[in-house]
Protein backbone atom coordinates (compact mmCIF):
# COMPACT_ATOMS: atom_id res chain seq x y z
CA UNK A 1 0.00 0.00 0.00
CA UNK A 2 2.60 2.56 1.03
CA UNK A 3 4.99 0.87 -1.41
CA UNK A 4 2.53 1.61 -4.53
CA UNK A 5 1.61 5.71 -3.05
CA UNK A 6 5.39 6.82 -2.86
CA UNK A 7 6.65 4.07 -5.58
CA UNK A 8 3.95 5.48 -7.99
CA UNK A 9 5.45 9.49 -8.21
CA UNK A 10 8.84 7.66 -7.67
CA UNK A 11 8.40 6.30 -10.84
CA UNK A 12 6.84 8.77 -12.98
CA UNK A 13 9.58 11.20 -12.39
CA UNK A 14 12.13 8.20 -12.85
CA UNK A 15 10.67 7.17 -15.98
CA UNK A 16 10.94 11.09 -17.05
CA UNK A 17 13.86 11.80 -16.14
CA UNK A 18 15.56 8.88 -17.85
CA UNK A 19 14.01 10.52 -21.30
CA UNK A 20 16.03 13.59 -20.85
CA UNK A 21 18.98 11.99 -23.41
CA UNK A 22 20.82 15.18 -24.56
CA UNK A 23 20.95 16.62 -20.68
CA UNK A 24 22.45 13.56 -19.67
CA UNK A 25 25.05 13.54 -22.35
CA UNK A 26 26.32 17.23 -22.07
CA UNK A 27 26.19 16.15 -18.52
CA UNK A 28 28.73 13.36 -19.36
CA UNK A 29 30.77 15.28 -21.49
CA UNK A 30 31.65 17.57 -18.63
CA UNK A 31 31.95 15.07 -16.03
CA UNK A 32 34.71 13.32 -18.60
CA UNK A 33 36.39 16.70 -18.88
CA UNK A 34 37.30 17.36 -15.65
CA UNK A 35 37.70 13.29 -14.72
CA UNK A 36 40.26 13.35 -17.47
CA UNK A 37 42.01 16.60 -15.71
CA UNK A 38 42.01 15.14 -12.13
CA UNK A 39 43.12 12.03 -12.98
CA UNK A 40 46.26 13.80 -14.87
CA UNK A 41 47.01 15.63 -11.83
CA UNK A 42 46.62 12.76 -9.63
CA UNK A 43 48.84 10.79 -11.94
CA UNK A 44 51.34 13.81 -11.58
CA UNK A 45 51.34 13.95 -7.91
CA UNK A 46 51.44 10.15 -7.84
CA UNK A 47 54.73 10.64 -10.33
CA UNK A 48 56.85 12.87 -7.48
CA UNK A 49 55.18 11.10 -4.78
CA UNK A 50 57.01 8.15 -5.68
CA UNK A 51 60.46 9.59 -6.45
CA UNK A 52 60.75 10.48 -2.42
CA UNK A 53 58.90 8.30 -1.12
CA UNK A 54 58.33 4.65 -2.27
CA UNK A 55 54.96 2.82 -2.62
CA UNK A 56 54.98 1.99 1.00
CA UNK A 57 53.18 5.12 2.47
CA UNK A 58 50.41 5.22 -0.04
CA UNK A 59 47.01 4.88 1.26
CA UNK A 60 45.75 4.06 -2.58
CA UNK A 61 47.51 2.86 -5.90
CA UNK A 62 47.22 5.42 -8.42
CA UNK A 63 45.07 2.78 -10.47
CA UNK A 64 42.83 2.63 -7.49
CA UNK A 65 42.83 6.93 -7.14
CA UNK A 66 42.06 6.21 -10.88
CA UNK A 67 39.32 4.26 -10.96
CA UNK A 68 37.76 6.33 -7.48
CA UNK A 69 37.67 9.50 -9.31
CA UNK A 70 35.86 8.09 -12.93
CA UNK A 71 33.52 6.33 -10.23
CA UNK A 72 33.13 9.81 -8.95
CA UNK A 73 32.51 11.37 -11.96
CA UNK A 74 29.92 9.24 -13.25
CA UNK A 75 28.23 9.43 -9.71
CA UNK A 76 28.25 13.24 -9.72
CA UNK A 77 24.06 13.97 -9.84
CA UNK A 78 23.83 11.65 -7.00
CA UNK A 79 25.08 13.96 -4.73
CA UNK A 80 23.21 16.72 -3.23
CA UNK A 81 23.95 19.74 -4.78
CA UNK A 82 20.66 22.05 -3.99
CA UNK A 83 17.13 21.36 -3.66
CA UNK A 84 14.63 19.32 -5.99
CA UNK A 85 13.61 21.67 -8.79
CA UNK A 86 10.22 20.54 -8.68
CA UNK A 87 9.88 21.06 -5.70
CA UNK A 88 11.67 24.44 -4.89
CA UNK A 89 9.65 25.77 -7.88
CA UNK A 90 6.45 24.72 -6.34
CA UNK A 91 7.39 26.31 -3.16
CA UNK A 92 8.19 29.40 -4.56
CA UNK A 93 4.72 29.29 -7.22
CA UNK A 94 2.72 28.57 -4.45
CA UNK A 95 1.51 25.17 -5.98
CA UNK A 96 2.65 23.60 -3.12
CA UNK A 97 -0.63 23.65 -1.62
CA UNK A 98 -1.71 20.68 -4.06
CA UNK A 99 0.81 18.57 -1.85
CA UNK A 100 -0.83 19.81 0.93
CA UNK A 101 -4.22 18.39 -0.22
CA UNK A 102 -3.02 14.74 -0.98
CA UNK A 103 -3.79 12.35 1.71
CA UNK A 104 0.33 11.39 2.58
CA UNK A 105 2.85 12.27 4.53
CA UNK A 106 4.38 15.50 2.76
CA UNK A 107 8.13 14.59 3.67
CA UNK A 108 7.41 10.53 2.21
CA UNK A 109 6.22 12.14 -1.14
CA UNK A 110 8.91 14.93 -1.43
CA UNK A 111 11.14 12.11 -0.53
CA UNK A 112 10.29 9.54 -2.95
CA UNK A 113 10.55 12.54 -5.79
CA UNK A 114 13.57 13.58 -4.86
CA UNK A 115 15.20 10.24 -5.02
CA UNK A 116 13.92 9.60 -8.30
CA UNK A 117 15.03 12.88 -9.24
CA UNK A 118 18.78 11.90 -8.32
CA UNK A 119 18.71 8.66 -9.34
CA UNK A 120 16.95 9.58 -12.97
CA UNK A 121 19.91 12.51 -13.60
CA UNK A 122 22.50 9.86 -12.35
CA UNK A 123 21.84 6.68 -13.98
CA UNK A 124 22.28 7.38 -17.84
CA UNK A 125 25.36 9.68 -17.29
CA UNK A 126 27.27 6.82 -15.07
CA UNK A 127 26.21 4.08 -17.37
CA UNK A 128 28.33 6.46 -19.76
CA UNK A 129 30.98 6.83 -17.82
CA UNK A 130 31.49 3.02 -17.52
CA UNK A 131 31.34 3.05 -21.50
CA UNK A 132 34.36 5.51 -21.51
CA UNK A 133 36.11 4.96 -18.59
CA UNK A 134 35.52 0.98 -18.43
CA UNK A 135 35.68 -0.09 -22.13
CA UNK A 136 36.32 3.06 -24.45
CA UNK A 137 39.80 4.04 -22.60
CA UNK A 138 41.18 0.11 -22.79
CA UNK A 139 40.39 -0.51 -26.11
CA UNK A 140 41.95 2.68 -27.21
CA UNK A 141 44.87 1.22 -25.66
CA UNK A 142 44.85 3.59 -22.43
CA UNK A 143 44.01 0.88 -19.74
CA UNK A 144 46.65 2.38 -17.39
CA UNK A 145 43.91 5.37 -17.34
CA UNK A 146 40.40 3.20 -17.21
CA UNK A 147 38.31 2.56 -14.45
CA UNK A 148 39.17 -1.01 -12.90
CA UNK A 149 36.84 -3.09 -11.96
CA UNK A 150 35.83 -4.17 -8.33
CA UNK A 151 37.45 -6.19 -5.95
CA UNK A 152 35.25 -8.90 -6.70
CA UNK A 153 31.90 -10.24 -6.80
CA UNK A 154 31.15 -9.65 -3.03
CA UNK A 155 32.97 -6.19 -2.98
CA UNK A 156 30.97 -5.36 -5.79
CA UNK A 157 27.54 -6.79 -4.34
CA UNK A 158 28.36 -4.66 -0.84
CA UNK A 159 29.15 -1.42 -3.24
CA UNK A 160 25.81 -1.36 -4.61
CA UNK A 161 24.03 -1.85 -1.38
CA UNK A 162 26.26 0.83 0.01
CA UNK A 163 25.35 3.45 -3.03
CA UNK A 164 21.77 2.62 -2.25
CA UNK A 165 22.63 4.06 1.31
CA UNK A 166 24.55 6.39 -0.32
CA UNK A 167 21.61 7.92 -2.72
CA UNK A 168 19.23 7.49 0.96
CA UNK A 169 21.51 10.36 2.28
CA UNK A 170 21.73 12.25 -0.78
CA UNK A 171 17.74 12.43 -0.87
CA UNK A 172 17.55 13.20 2.85
CA UNK A 173 19.73 15.74 2.57
CA UNK A 174 18.02 17.02 -0.47
CA UNK A 175 14.90 16.84 1.61
CA UNK A 176 16.92 19.17 4.00
CA UNK A 177 17.11 21.84 1.59
CA UNK A 178 13.48 21.45 0.42
CA UNK A 179 12.31 22.55 3.65
CA UNK A 180 14.32 25.18 3.50
CA UNK A 181 12.94 26.94 0.90
CA UNK A 182 9.88 27.49 2.96
CA UNK A 183 11.19 29.28 5.06
CA UNK A 184 13.80 31.28 2.83
CA UNK A 185 11.80 31.15 -0.36
CA UNK A 186 14.79 30.08 -2.40
CA UNK A 187 17.25 27.20 -2.20
CA UNK A 188 20.12 29.80 -3.36
CA UNK A 189 21.48 30.38 -0.51
CA UNK A 190 21.62 26.87 1.20
CA UNK A 191 22.63 25.12 -2.14
CA UNK A 192 26.06 27.38 -2.66
CA UNK A 193 26.96 26.57 1.10
CA UNK A 194 25.73 22.40 0.65
CA UNK A 195 27.96 22.70 -2.80
CA UNK A 196 31.12 24.17 -1.32
CA UNK A 197 31.31 21.85 1.65
CA UNK A 198 29.80 18.58 -0.27
CA UNK A 199 32.24 18.49 -3.23
CA UNK A 200 35.45 18.52 -1.12
CA UNK A 201 33.53 16.40 2.00
CA UNK A 202 32.44 13.51 -0.18
CA UNK A 203 35.50 13.25 -1.54
CA UNK A 204 34.64 14.12 -5.25
CA UNK A 205 37.59 16.76 -5.46
CA UNK A 206 40.36 14.90 -4.02
CA UNK A 207 39.77 11.04 -3.10
CA UNK A 208 39.04 10.91 0.93
CA UNK A 209 42.04 8.43 1.68
CA UNK A 210 44.50 10.64 -0.01
CA UNK A 211 44.11 13.43 2.97
CA UNK A 212 46.32 13.57 5.27
CA UNK A 213 46.06 11.30 8.11
CA UNK A 214 45.31 14.07 10.79
CA UNK A 215 41.77 14.69 8.99
CA UNK A 216 41.19 11.20 7.94
CA UNK A 217 39.20 10.35 11.02
CA UNK A 218 37.19 13.51 10.58
CA UNK A 219 36.46 12.52 7.04
CA UNK A 220 35.58 9.09 7.36
CA UNK A 221 33.25 10.12 10.14
CA UNK A 222 31.55 12.95 8.80
CA UNK A 223 28.06 12.96 6.60
CA UNK A 224 29.53 13.54 3.31
CA UNK A 225 31.46 10.37 3.22
CA UNK A 226 28.44 8.39 3.19
CA UNK A 227 27.64 10.10 -0.11
CA UNK A 228 30.63 8.26 -2.36
CA UNK A 229 33.31 7.78 -0.16
CA UNK A 230 31.98 4.39 1.38
CA UNK A 231 31.04 2.59 -1.73
CA UNK A 232 34.02 3.54 -3.62
CA UNK A 233 36.43 1.97 -0.65
CA UNK A 234 34.51 -0.73 -0.45
CA UNK A 235 34.56 -1.55 -4.58
CA UNK A 236 38.11 -0.77 -4.50
CA UNK A 237 38.42 -3.61 -1.51
CA UNK A 238 39.49 -0.69 1.50
CA UNK A 239 37.01 -2.04 3.59
CA UNK A 240 36.61 -5.40 4.21
CA UNK A 241 34.39 -7.96 6.03
CA UNK A 242 33.51 -6.51 9.87
CA UNK A 243 34.43 -2.58 8.05
CA UNK A 244 32.00 -3.11 5.39
CA UNK A 245 29.00 -3.62 8.33
CA UNK A 246 30.66 -0.95 10.61
CA UNK A 247 30.85 1.83 7.36
CA UNK A 248 26.84 0.72 6.30
CA UNK A 249 26.02 1.11 9.90
CA UNK A 250 27.33 4.64 10.56
CA UNK A 251 25.51 5.54 6.67
CA UNK A 252 22.19 4.28 8.23
CA UNK A 253 23.19 6.70 10.92
CA UNK A 254 23.61 9.64 8.75
CA UNK A 255 20.47 8.76 7.02
CA UNK A 256 18.59 8.53 10.11
CA UNK A 257 19.84 11.73 11.54
CA UNK A 258 19.23 13.47 8.31
CA UNK A 259 15.59 12.16 8.32
CA UNK A 260 15.00 13.46 11.69
CA UNK A 261 15.99 17.11 11.29
CA UNK A 262 14.15 17.54 7.54
CA UNK A 263 10.85 15.89 9.61
CA UNK A 264 11.42 18.26 12.27
CA UNK A 265 12.14 21.66 10.09
CA UNK A 266 9.22 20.50 7.87
CA UNK A 267 6.90 20.31 10.78
CA UNK A 268 7.80 23.65 11.85
CA UNK A 269 7.68 24.99 8.30
CA UNK A 270 4.06 23.50 8.08
CA UNK A 271 2.99 25.23 10.65
CA UNK A 272 4.16 28.51 10.01
CA UNK A 273 2.56 27.93 6.55
CA UNK A 274 -0.76 26.90 8.45
CA UNK A 275 -0.62 30.16 10.63
CA UNK A 276 0.72 32.73 7.72
CA UNK A 277 -0.46 31.47 4.19
CA UNK A 278 1.83 30.85 0.73
CA UNK B 1 -29.03 14.39 10.00
CA UNK B 2 -26.39 16.96 11.00
CA UNK B 3 -25.23 19.56 8.05
CA UNK B 4 -22.03 18.17 6.20
CA UNK B 5 -20.00 21.69 6.71
CA UNK B 6 -20.30 23.05 9.81
CA UNK B 7 -18.46 26.30 10.30
CA UNK B 8 -18.41 28.70 13.69
CA UNK B 9 -17.07 31.63 14.78
CA UNK B 10 -13.97 31.41 12.14
CA UNK B 11 -11.19 33.97 12.78
CA UNK B 12 -8.06 34.47 10.89
CA UNK B 13 -5.60 36.93 10.99
CA UNK B 14 -2.28 37.39 9.03
CA UNK B 15 0.77 38.51 9.94
CA UNK B 16 2.35 41.07 7.21
CA UNK B 17 5.86 42.11 7.43
CA UNK B 18 6.03 45.83 6.46
CA UNK B 19 8.77 47.30 3.99
CA UNK B 20 9.63 50.91 4.52
CA UNK B 21 10.76 52.05 1.04
CA UNK B 22 14.06 53.45 -0.09
CA UNK B 23 17.96 51.78 1.07
CA UNK B 24 17.27 53.11 4.71
CA UNK B 25 13.98 51.90 5.13
CA UNK B 26 15.34 48.39 3.65
CA UNK B 27 18.26 48.60 6.31
CA UNK B 28 15.82 49.24 9.21
CA UNK B 29 13.93 46.74 8.37
CA UNK B 30 16.25 44.30 9.03
CA UNK B 31 17.38 45.48 12.18
CA UNK B 32 13.44 46.18 13.89
CA UNK B 33 10.73 44.31 11.51
CA UNK B 34 7.30 45.67 11.47
CA UNK B 35 4.47 43.74 11.42
CA UNK B 36 1.27 44.48 10.53
CA UNK B 37 -2.17 42.72 11.05
CA UNK B 38 -4.81 41.55 8.85
CA UNK B 39 -8.10 40.60 9.81
CA UNK B 40 -8.95 38.01 6.49
CA UNK B 41 -11.83 36.65 8.75
CA UNK B 42 -13.80 37.85 11.50
CA UNK B 43 -16.70 35.46 13.21
CA UNK B 44 -17.13 33.59 9.52
CA UNK B 45 -20.68 30.79 10.65
CA UNK B 46 -22.35 29.38 8.58
CA UNK B 47 -23.70 25.79 7.89
CA UNK B 48 -23.79 23.58 4.43
CA UNK B 49 -26.63 20.39 4.24
CA UNK B 50 -25.29 17.38 2.24
CA UNK B 51 -25.53 18.05 -1.50
CA UNK B 52 -26.04 21.68 -1.26
CA UNK B 53 -24.37 23.99 -3.67
CA UNK B 54 -23.08 27.50 -1.95
CA UNK B 55 -21.86 30.49 -4.07
CA UNK B 56 -19.21 32.20 -2.23
CA UNK B 57 -18.68 35.44 -3.51
CA UNK B 58 -16.93 38.92 -2.07
CA UNK B 59 -14.34 41.84 -3.76
CA UNK B 60 -11.10 40.79 -3.91
CA UNK B 61 -9.52 40.15 -0.72
CA UNK B 62 -12.30 39.60 1.03
CA UNK B 63 -11.92 36.35 2.59
CA UNK B 64 -12.99 33.90 0.47
CA UNK B 65 -9.73 31.91 -0.87
CA UNK B 66 -8.92 32.15 2.77
CA UNK B 67 -12.23 30.34 3.93
CA UNK B 68 -11.90 27.69 1.20
CA UNK B 69 -8.30 27.02 2.72
CA UNK B 70 -8.90 26.60 6.07
CA UNK B 71 -11.95 24.03 5.59
CA UNK B 72 -9.70 22.14 2.65
CA UNK B 73 -7.04 21.71 5.36
CA UNK B 74 -4.35 23.77 4.06
CA UNK B 75 -4.58 26.88 6.38
CA UNK B 76 -5.64 27.09 10.22
CA UNK B 77 -7.99 29.18 12.08
CA UNK B 78 -6.89 31.69 14.84
CA UNK B 79 -9.89 30.87 16.42
CA UNK B 80 -13.23 29.42 15.69
CA UNK B 81 -13.99 25.56 14.77
CA UNK B 82 -15.21 24.13 11.59
CA UNK B 83 -15.67 20.33 10.33
CA UNK B 84 -16.05 18.25 7.28
CA UNK B 85 -18.38 15.39 7.63
CA UNK B 86 -16.90 15.64 11.71
CA UNK B 87 -13.68 16.04 10.57
CA UNK B 88 -11.26 18.62 11.42
CA UNK B 89 -9.46 19.72 8.65
CA UNK B 90 -6.30 21.17 9.87
CA UNK B 91 -6.37 18.44 12.51
CA UNK B 92 -7.42 15.46 10.90
CA UNK B 93 -5.76 16.46 7.15
CA UNK B 94 -5.13 12.98 5.65
CA UNK B 95 -8.20 11.30 6.30
CA UNK B 96 -10.09 14.83 5.68
CA UNK B 97 -8.35 15.38 2.37
CA UNK B 98 -9.31 11.77 0.93
CA UNK B 99 -12.76 12.95 1.27
CA UNK B 100 -12.79 16.08 -0.83
CA UNK B 101 -11.53 17.51 -4.47
CA UNK B 102 -10.15 20.74 -4.41
CA UNK B 103 -9.59 22.54 -8.15
CA UNK B 104 -7.90 26.54 -7.34
CA UNK B 105 -8.54 27.79 -10.71
CA UNK B 106 -5.49 29.98 -10.80
CA UNK B 107 -3.15 26.92 -10.19
CA UNK B 108 -3.31 23.32 -11.33
CA UNK B 109 -2.61 20.40 -9.74
CA UNK B 110 -2.38 18.03 -12.58
CA UNK B 111 1.38 17.17 -13.71
CA UNK B 112 3.16 19.77 -15.49
CA UNK B 113 5.15 17.40 -17.92
CA UNK B 114 3.19 14.61 -17.84
CA UNK B 115 0.35 13.39 -20.16
CA UNK B 116 -3.11 13.75 -18.62
CA UNK B 117 -3.63 10.53 -18.07
CA UNK B 118 -0.42 9.13 -16.54
CA UNK B 119 -1.44 12.43 -14.05
CA UNK B 120 -4.87 11.02 -13.33
CA UNK B 121 -3.33 7.77 -12.65
CA UNK B 122 -0.29 8.94 -10.47
CA UNK B 123 -3.75 10.37 -8.21
CA UNK B 124 -4.55 6.83 -8.51
CA UNK B 125 -2.09 5.37 -6.95
CA UNK B 126 -1.80 8.02 -4.22
CA UNK B 127 -5.13 8.17 -3.56
CA UNK B 128 -5.21 4.16 -3.39
CA UNK B 129 -8.27 4.22 -5.44
CA UNK B 130 -8.41 0.40 -6.65
CA UNK B 131 -8.06 -0.26 -10.35
CA UNK B 132 -11.14 -1.41 -11.36
CA UNK B 133 -13.43 1.64 -9.30
CA UNK B 134 -10.58 3.99 -11.08
CA UNK B 135 -11.45 2.98 -14.91
CA UNK B 136 -14.60 3.12 -14.30
CA UNK B 137 -14.36 6.49 -12.51
CA UNK B 138 -12.28 7.65 -15.08
CA UNK B 139 -14.05 6.65 -18.21
CA UNK B 140 -17.15 8.02 -16.91
CA UNK B 141 -15.59 11.23 -15.80
CA UNK B 142 -13.78 11.59 -19.31
CA UNK B 143 -16.90 11.00 -21.20
CA UNK B 144 -18.75 13.92 -19.07
CA UNK B 145 -16.05 16.45 -18.85
CA UNK B 146 -15.17 15.36 -22.60
CA UNK B 147 -11.65 14.94 -22.67
CA UNK B 148 -10.65 11.96 -24.10
CA UNK B 149 -9.22 14.02 -27.23
CA UNK B 150 -6.69 15.59 -24.95
CA UNK B 151 -6.09 12.88 -22.79
CA UNK B 152 -2.94 12.05 -23.80
CA UNK B 153 -1.50 15.20 -24.45
CA UNK B 154 1.04 16.99 -21.87
CA UNK B 155 -0.92 19.22 -19.47
CA UNK B 156 1.58 22.26 -20.41
CA UNK B 157 -0.06 21.98 -24.21
CA UNK B 158 -4.01 22.32 -23.24
CA UNK B 159 -5.47 25.41 -23.32
CA UNK B 160 -7.25 26.85 -20.36
CA UNK B 161 -10.39 25.29 -21.19
CA UNK B 162 -9.20 21.92 -21.69
CA UNK B 163 -7.27 22.59 -18.76
CA UNK B 164 -10.23 23.07 -16.27
CA UNK B 165 -12.12 20.41 -17.50
CA UNK B 166 -9.19 18.46 -17.05
CA UNK B 167 -8.90 19.76 -13.33
CA UNK B 168 -12.28 19.28 -12.17
CA UNK B 169 -12.16 15.52 -13.43
CA UNK B 170 -8.63 15.28 -11.21
CA UNK B 171 -10.32 16.52 -8.33
CA UNK B 172 -12.89 13.41 -8.73
CA UNK B 173 -10.90 10.97 -9.46
CA UNK B 174 -11.10 9.65 -5.71
CA UNK B 175 -15.18 10.39 -5.89
CA UNK B 176 -15.19 12.92 -2.57
CA UNK B 177 -18.47 14.12 -1.31
CA UNK B 178 -17.56 17.53 -1.54
CA UNK B 179 -15.72 19.87 -4.03
CA UNK B 180 -14.29 23.12 -2.94
CA UNK B 181 -13.76 25.34 -6.37
CA UNK B 182 -11.80 28.44 -6.03
CA UNK B 183 -12.51 31.09 -9.04
CA UNK B 184 -13.05 27.80 -11.51
CA UNK B 185 -13.88 29.61 -14.33
CA UNK B 186 -11.27 32.87 -14.25
CA UNK B 187 -9.80 33.57 -17.38
CA UNK B 188 -12.16 31.18 -19.48
CA UNK B 189 -14.04 32.02 -22.44
CA UNK B 190 -17.95 31.78 -22.69
CA UNK B 191 -18.39 28.28 -24.48
CA UNK B 192 -15.71 26.91 -21.37
CA UNK B 193 -17.30 28.72 -18.63
CA UNK B 194 -20.49 27.54 -19.84
CA UNK B 195 -19.23 24.05 -19.97
CA UNK B 196 -17.86 23.97 -16.63
CA UNK B 197 -20.74 25.70 -14.55
CA UNK B 198 -22.76 22.31 -16.94
CA UNK B 199 -20.46 19.96 -15.51
CA UNK B 200 -20.17 21.61 -11.99
CA UNK B 201 -24.26 21.15 -11.73
CA UNK B 202 -23.94 17.99 -12.95
CA UNK B 203 -22.14 16.12 -10.41
CA UNK B 204 -24.31 17.90 -7.48
CA UNK B 205 -27.16 16.61 -9.13
CA UNK B 206 -26.09 13.05 -10.64
CA UNK B 207 -23.39 12.76 -7.64
CA UNK B 208 -25.19 14.47 -5.34
CA UNK B 209 -21.52 16.39 -4.65
CA UNK B 210 -21.59 19.14 -1.95
CA UNK B 211 -20.11 22.17 -3.67
CA UNK B 212 -18.68 25.81 -2.22
CA UNK B 213 -17.93 27.49 -5.47
CA UNK B 214 -16.09 31.17 -5.36
CA UNK B 215 -16.17 33.24 -8.26
CA UNK B 216 -16.02 37.20 -9.15
CA UNK B 217 -18.61 36.04 -12.41
CA UNK B 218 -22.12 36.76 -10.69
CA UNK B 219 -23.94 34.48 -13.95
CA UNK B 220 -21.93 31.36 -12.30
CA UNK B 221 -23.80 31.51 -9.65
CA UNK B 222 -26.98 32.46 -11.22
CA UNK B 223 -26.50 29.02 -12.84
CA UNK B 224 -25.12 27.01 -9.91
CA UNK B 225 -26.38 28.04 -6.79
CA UNK B 226 -29.66 28.88 -5.25
CA UNK B 227 -27.55 30.10 -2.12
CA UNK B 228 -24.82 32.86 -1.90
CA UNK B 229 -22.57 34.16 1.13
CA UNK B 230 -21.42 37.27 0.43
CA UNK B 231 -18.29 38.00 2.53
CA UNK B 232 -16.48 41.33 2.93
CA UNK B 233 -13.35 42.47 5.13
CA UNK B 234 -13.49 39.28 6.32
CA UNK B 235 -17.30 38.80 7.53
CA UNK B 236 -20.24 37.19 6.28
CA UNK B 237 -22.45 40.48 4.77
CA UNK B 238 -25.52 38.17 3.73
CA UNK B 239 -26.18 34.34 3.61
CA UNK B 240 -29.62 34.39 1.38
CA UNK B 241 -31.13 33.22 -2.22
CA UNK B 242 -29.69 34.84 -4.57
CA UNK B 243 -32.82 36.63 -5.69
CA UNK B 244 -33.48 38.08 -1.68
CA UNK B 245 -29.67 39.57 -2.28
CA UNK B 246 -31.58 41.19 -5.41
CA UNK B 247 -34.19 42.35 -3.20
CA UNK B 248 -32.38 43.96 -0.79
CA UNK B 249 -30.80 46.16 -2.63
CA UNK B 250 -33.50 47.25 -5.29
CA UNK B 251 -36.29 47.16 -2.39
CA UNK B 252 -39.74 46.76 -3.61
CA UNK B 253 -39.25 48.52 -6.86
CA UNK B 254 -39.03 45.97 -9.86
CA UNK B 255 -35.74 46.42 -11.43
CA UNK B 256 -33.50 45.59 -14.48
CA UNK B 257 -30.32 45.91 -12.77
CA UNK B 258 -28.12 43.06 -14.51
CA UNK B 259 -26.22 40.88 -11.85
CA UNK B 260 -23.09 42.32 -12.12
CA UNK B 261 -25.27 45.31 -10.76
CA UNK B 262 -26.95 43.97 -8.08
CA UNK B 263 -23.94 42.44 -6.65
CA UNK B 264 -21.90 45.99 -6.55
CA UNK B 265 -24.41 47.88 -5.39
CA UNK B 266 -24.28 45.41 -2.66
CA UNK B 267 -20.72 45.73 -1.93
CA UNK B 268 -21.11 49.25 -1.77
CA UNK B 269 -24.00 49.42 0.58
CA UNK B 270 -22.32 47.39 2.77
CA UNK B 271 -18.70 49.26 2.21
CA UNK B 272 -17.07 46.08 1.53
CA UNK B 273 -15.60 47.20 -2.09
CA UNK B 274 -12.34 46.82 -3.02
CA UNK B 275 -9.51 45.67 -0.56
Amino acid sequence: MALAVYGAPFQARLGRLLQYREAAFAGFITQCWWGGLKVMILAAFYGSALATQGTASLPLTLAQSITYVWLAQGLLAITPWGGDPDITAAVRDGSILHDRLRPVDTYAYWYARSAAWLLGRALPRLALMLLFAGVGLRAAGLGSWALRAPEGAAAFAAALVSLGLGLAVSTAITNVVNVFTIVTGTDRGASTVLGTFMILLSGNEIPLPLFPDWARTFLELQPFAALLDTPFRIYLGQLRGGAVLRAMALQVFWWSVLVLIGRRLLARAVARLEVNGG
Amino acid sequence: MAPQIVVRDLCKAYRILQRRPGVWGAVSGLVRPSYRTVDALTDVSFTLERGEVLGFIGPNGAGKSTTIKILSGILRPDSGSCTVDGLTPFRDRIAHVRKIGVVFGQRTQLFWDLPVVDGFELLRAIYGVPEARYRRTRDELVALMRIDAVLQQPVRLLSLGQRMRCELAAAMLHEPSVLFLDEPTIGLDAPSKLAVRDLVRTLNRDRGVTVILTTHDMHDIEAIAERVVVIGHGRILADCRFSELRARVTGDRPSELRVEEVVARFYALHGAAGG
